[in-house]
């Protein structure tokens, strides 16, 4: 055996009936609650995990048209400030500018 | 079979489509013997536009960061460097985050190349092969002493995106259209993908999780991935990493692997 | 909104062998519109998708075109096997899409004349080629392929352009009749498309449709078109369903429709995506011309009513 299984079988037991027990606590839901549970998750999109982390965005569909929008050509480096960079920081204070630097 | 030059006409049509430095190819022509340069540009600009969209939609917490114009320019050069090489457009942009992260202008953004690894994640789980997750009644099963060569077979949705960074909150805060909070970039963050179902989840794994997760995920027995997960992260709990790994549906069935 | 919906994969029905699709008129099916849709109830419509959006292995855009399908006829129309293109087929994407007509039982298989894939580029827009002995032999035998491999006949449409090849030797109208007569393909005639090619090359649309093989078609199109220019500030128009019909293109339908009967009928719009109520109007207003020249034994009755 490997130096580093350093997990005992008691130990995986332990937390093994542990995990399972969290599952049984959950568990005694009716039919109906269960439904409830999985409608109002879905009201809200993606639900639970983590508040608010996506936005049901399918991701990109084939075209069979052509577009009316230009934009082929620029060739320039951009950094303009646009989007929400400005409020995400590193610390040092310094401000997701998208200035080259 | 009829000889090949008659048939050249798309290896002289599709270099310049990416390539606006270039004339419109001299085998194509207006109406009359008219100028085809506004006419070729309209197949340019169609191949340009629908990409461009087509990354804007894979990954649209990059763009919400970047704001659109920074995010068009990016993009452009990606598309021109690296168009599509599936006709499967949900399939693009993988390499786009390495691209992200090489990016001179995102370079006080290190954390964006691992938002858009999440999004990439996001977007695979989505059309990942439905399969129905493990559940917890299996491992009841498991006689106590075998537990430690237990092996899981990973859902094909799940994944772990691992970031030094905030990488997770800013993902989440910006997939949104709710006004982005002041967010530190600086605490490291693991990330779960999974779609056990419907709905593709994005969850915050704990200290140890994802070590534990990467390992279980790729074959290793479960005592190995525990140990694993406690090396990294002393205080590493098992019991809610294996929980909360299985609510998440990141598997689909276990098996024992060699004594 | 989600497109998870609340059936799954085990309350699934078998699908239904594929209802005939009359002379009616469909949309082309857009996720954010499928819980508007399924709260309408069965329509008489049908609906038509894009078939590489619905080559990933699972997931929900499969649940959504499931519930679709559940209560309407379906078209699938493929944009991306690259047809026109001289390169060999995709094996793999003619086993995708061979896949996905077996899965869903279409009513309607539709392909481009067209490419958009070079060497190892797809470049995701319907290419042109041009007119000649060599190109109709290349698309004749692509064709014969996707239909040997899907065991039905496929619809092919004719394309919008915005140029022309030096090369060409023969007239889009003669190409298509040729490829009809030789794979016995059928036609997917979009009329948006005669009237931006008509426009955009100074021939008119009337004789177009003169030359068309008519009685190939078994779908047409119908879609909005925005305006530009050329090099010499003449009107060039783009093909860009992103709005409604012009009232230019519903006279053309309504000729197209007088000389063929009445056939399934799409209104395409794929950009600026209206609601859904919108669509279903825009739908509505081709019902009515497809209605005025139903043969009279059949609406007798109805109009008598």
């Amino acid at each position: 055996m490997s130096a580093k299984l350093a997990v005992t079988t008691l130990v995986l037991a332990g937390a093994m009936s542990t995990a399972l027990a969290t599952f049984a606590a959950a568990s005694p839901l009716t039919k109906a609650e269960a439904d409830a549970a999985v409608a109002a998750k879905k009201e809200k999109c993606f639900g639970v995990a983590l508040k608010g982390q996506n936005d049901c965005a399918a991701g990109p569909g084939t075209t069979c048209q052509g577009t009316s929008t230009t934009d082929f050509q620029g060739n320039a480096w951009k950094f303009v400030q646009g989007g929400t960079c400005a409020s995400i920081e590193l610390p040092g204070g310094k401000k997701g500018s998208l200035k080259p630097v | 079979m009829l000889p090949e030059q008659d048939l050249c006409f798309a290896a002289a049509f599709a270099p310049a489509l990416l390539d606006p430095t270039r004339l419109a190819p001299s085998i194509v022509t207006g109406p009359n013997g008219k100028a085809a340069g506004k006419r070729y540009d309209v197949y340019r600009n169609n191949v340009t536009v629908s990409l461009i969209d087509a990354l804007a939609a894979i990954y649209p917490a990059v763009q919400r960061i970047t704001g659109p114009d920074f995010f068009r320019a990016m993009a452009r050069f990606h598309i021109r460097q690296t168009p599509p090489a599936s006709s499967l457009l949900f399939d693009y942009g993988r390499d786009f985050p390495e691209f992200i992260a090489a990016y001179e202008y995102a370079r006080p953004h290190p954390w964006l190349a691992d938002v858009a690894r999440i999004e990439r994640a996001w977007l695979d789980a989505y059309h990942a092969r439905d399969a129905a997750p493990l559940v917890p009644a299996r491992l009841a099963a498991v006689a106590p002493d075998r537990l430690g060569d237990l092996v899981f077979t990973p859902h094909p949705a799940a994944a772990v995106v691992r970031s030094p960074f905030s990488a997770m909150t800013i993902f989440a805060a910006n997939r949104e259209t709710t006004p982005v909070e002041r967010i530190d970039a600086s605490t490291p963050e693991d990330a779960l993908i999974t779609r056990a179902e419907f709905d593709v989840v994005v969850r915050h794994l704990p200290p140890g999780g994802a070590v534990f997760a990467i390992h279980l995920m790729s074959g290793r027995p479960l005592g190995e991935a525990a140990a694993s997960a406690l090396e990294a992260s002393p205080d590493f709990d098992i019991a809610s990493n294996i929980a909360g790994l299985i609510e998440a549906g990141a598997f689909t069935s276990i098996s024992l692997g060699e004594a | 909104m989600t497109t998870a919906i609340g059936l799954g994969p085990s309350t699934l029905t078998p699908l239904r062998f594929p209802p005939p699709v009359g002379g009616v008129a469909g949309t082309s099916f857009k996720h954010e519109h499928l819980n508007a849709i399924l709260a309408d109830g069965p329509q008489a419509g049908f609906f038509e998708v894009h078939a590489e959006n619905y080559m990933g292995a699972g997931g929900p855009p499969h649940r959504a075109l499931e519930a679709i399908r559940r209560d309407h006829p379906l078209s699938l129309h493929g944009v991306c096997m690259s047809i026109g293109g001289p390169q060999p087929l995709d094996k793999a994407h003619l086993a995708r899409f061979r896949g996905l007509v077996a899965r869903y039982q279409p009513a309607l298989v539709s392909e481009h004349l067209a490419w958009s894939t070079h060497e190892t580029s797809f470049f995701n827009d319907l290419l042109p080629l041009p007119y000649t002995e060599a190109t109709l032999a290349c698309v004749c035998d692509h064709i014969d392929q996707v239909q040997e491999a899907i065991r039905r006949p496929i619809l092919l449409e004719n394309p919008s352009a915005y140029l022309a090849f030096r090369e060409s030797s023969m007239s889009e109208t003669d190409f298509i009749r040729i490829v009809t007569e030789r794979t016995g393909c059928g036609l997917l005639l979009d009329v948006n498309n005669v009237f931006v090619s008509a426009t955009n090359h100074g021939f008119s649309a009337l004789e177009y449709l003169a030359d068309f093989p008519l009685s190939r078609v078994g779908e047409i199109h119908l879609a909005g078109h925005a305006e530009q220019s050329d090099d010499d500030g003449d009107l060039l128009l783009i093909d860009s369903h992103d709005g409604p019909v012009a009232d230019a293109v519903w006279k053309l339908f309504e000729i197209v429709v007088q000389h063929r009967g009445p056939v399934p009928t799409l209104i395409e719009w794929d950009s600026k995506i209206p609601d859904w109520l919108v669509l279903q109007a825009e739908a509505a207003a081709a019902q009515v011309i497809l209605d005025r020249y139903r043969p009279s034994m059949l609406t007798g009755d109805r109009r008598a009513a």
